[in-house]
């Protein structure tokens, strides 16, 4: 170590550099304005040191992996020898031996860290062949697009899923020159607990996860004549879409947004804040009645699609307890689908809804049959960001210069509130500018809620409404959510309401913004800064002040939780099975005249005691001899996981089955289908 | 009669099973052991054993999917009764292990792509080396080593393993 350099410094390519508690070399080399290329680095991911993109070379020591190698006092770092550049060519050279080459009809071509990458060291030429096998590709859900001939095994996704979510739908699979990363078995996105967030997409550095593009069928509604192509932009895309026109992230786009689909197309142009104020009335009269009633409490938001797929799939003893309010995108798709095409005077099958949003899970969401009605959905198109932003490109529009336009009316405006709800806690502070004006009957001057806002995986708050005090919560990341819920069972944190985000940062983070950013957390914590300065901007700060609000009310819904509202504005959940078509075959009737009986043993039900209840089952066709005529298997969910435990005999579930009532039911429901059977 | 001997199978090895589970106290730490203890039951790992062992253990499939992949012991096909691990190193290599591989196949009738007998009584696999080499081309019938291999002892033993034709010495 040289003895010349201060005290807590190390020197990276001959400058001195005190340390401040650097996680790793990527980091203090950031200080000396020295970007490192990485692969599998990402700062809120645990760090898996395998891509060996970063390598640096430290003095006395050799080749370092920088993502993962500690600063220590008077270490002497350079990152660009010609061992470094060496290593990282060849290492670059091996990924694209892999890679599929047909870069210019990739989702990512030009917005790919790997051809970046490959690009700024100056790969000319791959002397190895090309991968001979084609893996197919997974296009089973409206969401992602996955091409495992385009994987480079850096192992992002495997950890965004296991970490941000804890849901763990990926996996290194096989050995050696086999490897993969795939789902359990090799099944399709759709065929797994995905919910569809996207994370996964957000951190890949190439084109194996992307957006599943509905930007084709957006092109074909707007140059439709015949069509009234109907848009409404989310709050989090607006200070996200400049970004990839140069401008930085946070700024506040949203009139060039405007006038950039008026360009493109669009008839009209709404905003997804004016039906995120609709969702602050409708939730929070919601938890107002159920606070009074003291009943179905914790009241947990609704908004985020991948929250609620992860809740009807995990939470069966919670969906009472999710609002029953639509989120913000299915709010307006209704109110286009039901209001509005009445006052353009159009028919309901000419109008095309499209929305704008930060999220890939909003394309399922939209896709949902409660929100489709005599075939027609209530959003026919979801398109996030990445393609609006390739809408905008290919119609050649100059982004940056646009003058902007106002959204349209008489529905076009959302209040400050409604905006905020694309950032973590955002939803909560809308609801409590309005909860605390309709509890105390007093004009709230101070509309900031700071508490609530941050970055902080779970934060709380306590709320005084007039002597009854209400506990909040605000979570992000399901993992993060998982925990507090788990926190929440055990009876160790209590809570009225509870905010969940899936993606960290909330919408900002979502899977469908833009992409590649050497310092993620950075963009995420000004894109939520540029909603807020979006917020303070506003004129209308709460939802209960926003005129086109009282407008709709007034004209339509007469007030809220009406049976209107009611009817147009809110949904129900349901248990749902996360894995499908998988029964363990435990007991096999010979007779052709048998009976069928599956027991659930899916995670709900195998808690309650399924496996035990499945035991006794075996022991009663043996009592009652008629082993060779009644199929027993174990299954993995039958949708039903609140009355569980369940078993299906035949076509019919039973549910609520015990030890109890077990031997009755065989004897009335197996027994007599055997005997009638017989004669 | 064969399908009640099936069942009766099926319903013990399930109890097994859970068996396993309660033995390694559901700690995915031992997922390792489990899978091994499944696999001597079932012979293989059927998809919806490891869906379950996921579950019991509340890890993600694609974690039990991921280990029961990386192992070369692990099959998630079901494997026969007997296993037939035709030696491939290098000494039997050069001495022609590829025609007793093909002999042997040709002999219990195995199409293309196909390693297990439909009846599920054979499957055969090729191994890098068995130590045999000094006995090239060799192979192994479970735990018995066969030397000195050529197409007509490959069918002789065949034959002697379906029930028919004379014994053939092992090493």
């Amino acid at each position: 170590m040289n003895e010349k350099i201060a005290k807590k410094a190390v020197v990276v390519d001959g400058q001195e550099i005190i340390l401040n508690g650097e996680k790793n070399i990527l980091e203090v080399a950031k200080k000396a304005n020295i970007e490192i290329p990485t692969f599998c680095y990402h700062s809120d991911l645990s760090v898996y040191g395998a891509c060996r993109m970063c390598l640096v070379e430290v003095e006395g020591r050799g080749l370092m992996p920088a993502c993962s190698t500690s600063p220590e006092a008077g270490m002497v770092i350079k990152t660009t020898t010609s061992r470094v550049l060496q290593a990282r060519r060849m290492i670059v050279e091996f990924y694209l031996a892999n890679h599929e080459r047909d870069c210019t009809v990739c989702e990512r071509n030009l917005n790919c860290r790997l051809q970046a990458i490959a690009a700024s060291l100056g790969i000319d030429e791959v002397r190895f062949g090309e991968r001979e096998e084609k893996l197919p590709r997974d296009t089973s859900t409206f969401s992602l697009v996955r091409d495992p001939n385009r994987c480079i095994l850096c192992g992002d996704c495997v950890r965004a899923c296991k970490e941000i979510e804890n849901i763990g739908i990926y996996d290194f699979t096989q050995r050696g020159s086999q490897t993969k990363v795939e789902p359990a078995f090799g099944k399709k996105l759709s065929e797994v607990e995905c919910v569809y967030c996207g994370q996964c997409s957000v951190r890949c550095p190439t084109g194996a996860l992307v957006v599943k593009s509905e930007v084709n069928s957006a092109w074909e509604a707007v140059l439709d004549s015949d069509l009234m192509v109907v848009a409404q932009i989310a709050p989090a895309v607006r200070v996200a879409i400049g970004e990839a026109f140069g401008l930085p992230p946070g700024e506040i786009t949203t009139g060039k947004i405007v006038a950039a689909l008026k360009k493109i197309g669009f008839d009209r142009v709404y905003d997804t804040a004016f039906s995120a104020d609709l969702t602050v009335i409708e939730e929070a009269e919601e938890f107002f009645r159920r606070l009074q009633k003291g009943e179905r409490l914790p009241q947990f938001t609704s908004c985020c699609p991948s929250w609620v797929i992860y809740a009807e799939r995990n939470y069966p003893f919670y969906l009472e307890n999710l609002s029953s309010a639509r989120s913000p995108q299915q709010m307006f798709g209704s109110v286009i689908k039901n209001f509005i095409y009445e006052a353009e005077n159009t028919p309901r099958e000419k109008i095309v809804s499209v929305s704008i949003m930060p999220c890939t899970a909003k394309k399922f969401e939209a896709r949902r049959p409660e929100f489709i009605h005599d075939e027609i959905p209530d959003v026919d198109i979801v398109l996030t960001a990445q393609e609006t932003i390739r809408m905008i490109k290919t119609a050649n529009i100059d982004f940056k210069e646009l003058d902007p336009l106002p959204f349209d009316v008489p529905l076009g405006a959302g209040s400050g509130a409604g905006v905020i709800f694309g950032v973590t806690g955002g939803v909560t502070e809308a609801v409590l500018r309005y909860a605390y004006e309709r509890l105390t009957g007093q004009e709230l001057k101070e509309v900031e809620f700071k508490g609530v806002r941050g970055m902080d995986s779970t934060r709380e708050a306590e709320v005084d409404f007039g002597g009854r005090k209400v506990k909040v919560a605000i979570v992000h990341g399901l993992a993060n959510a998982q925990k507090l819920v788990k926190d929440m069972r055990s009876g160790e944190r209590y809570y009225d309401f509870v905010e969940v985000m899936n993606c960290p940062g909330g919408c900002i983070g979502g899977g469908g913004m833009p992409l590649e950013y050497p310092d993620y957390q950075e963009v995420l914590r000004r894109r939520a800064e540029g909603l807020y300065n979006a917020d303070r901007l506003s004129v209308v700060r709460k939802a209960q002040d926003n005129p086109s609000i009282k407008f709709l009310y007034e004209k339509w819904l007469k007030e809220a939780n009406s049976e209107i509202a009611e009817h147009h504005l809110h949904t129900h959940y349901y248990s749902r099975r996360r894995i499908s078509d998988e029964m363990i075959r435990i007991q096999e009737a010979k007779s052709a005249q048998k009976v069928d009986i599956a027991v659930c043993v899916g995670t709900s039900c195998y808690l309650k005691g399924s496996y035990d209840l499945l035991q006794e089952l075996l022991e009663l066709t043996k009592e009652y001899g008629v082993e060779d005529r009644v199929s027993v298997g174990a299954t993995f969910c039958l949708e039903r996981c609140t009355e569980g435990p369940n078993i299906r005999i035949n076509e019919e579930v039973f549910s609520g089955i015990s030890k109890d009532n077990l031997r009755q039911i065989f004897e009335e429901a197996v027994l007599s289908k055997l005997v009638a059977e017989t004669h | 009669m064969e399908i009640e001997k099936e069942s009766l199978v099926l319903s013990r090895q399930f109890e097994k099973v859970n068996a396993i589970l309660r033995k390694y106290s559901h700690n995915v730490d031992n997922l390792i052991a489990i899978l091994q203890e499944i696999q001597s039951e079932y012979r293989y790992l059927p998809e919806e054993i490891l869906t379950y062992v996921a579950t019991a253990l509340q890890v993600s499939p694609a974690h039990v999917y991921g280990v029961a992949t990386f192992y070369a012991q692990f099959s998630l096909e079901p494997k026969g009764e007997h296993i037939i691990r035709v030696c491939d190193g290098t000494a039997c290599h050069v001495k022609g292990s590829a025609q007793i591989l093909k002999a042997v196949r040709e002999n219990l009738g195995l199409r293309e792509g196909e390693n297990t007998t439909s009846d599920l009584m054979f499957t055969v696999e090729t191994v890098a080396c068995i130590g045999a080499c000094a006995l090239a081309p060799a192979l192994m019938v479970d735990e018995e080593v066969y030397g000195q291999m050529d197409e007509e002892k490959v069918q002789q033993l065949v034959d002697h393993l379906l029930g028919e034709g004379e014994k053939v010495d092992a090493v």
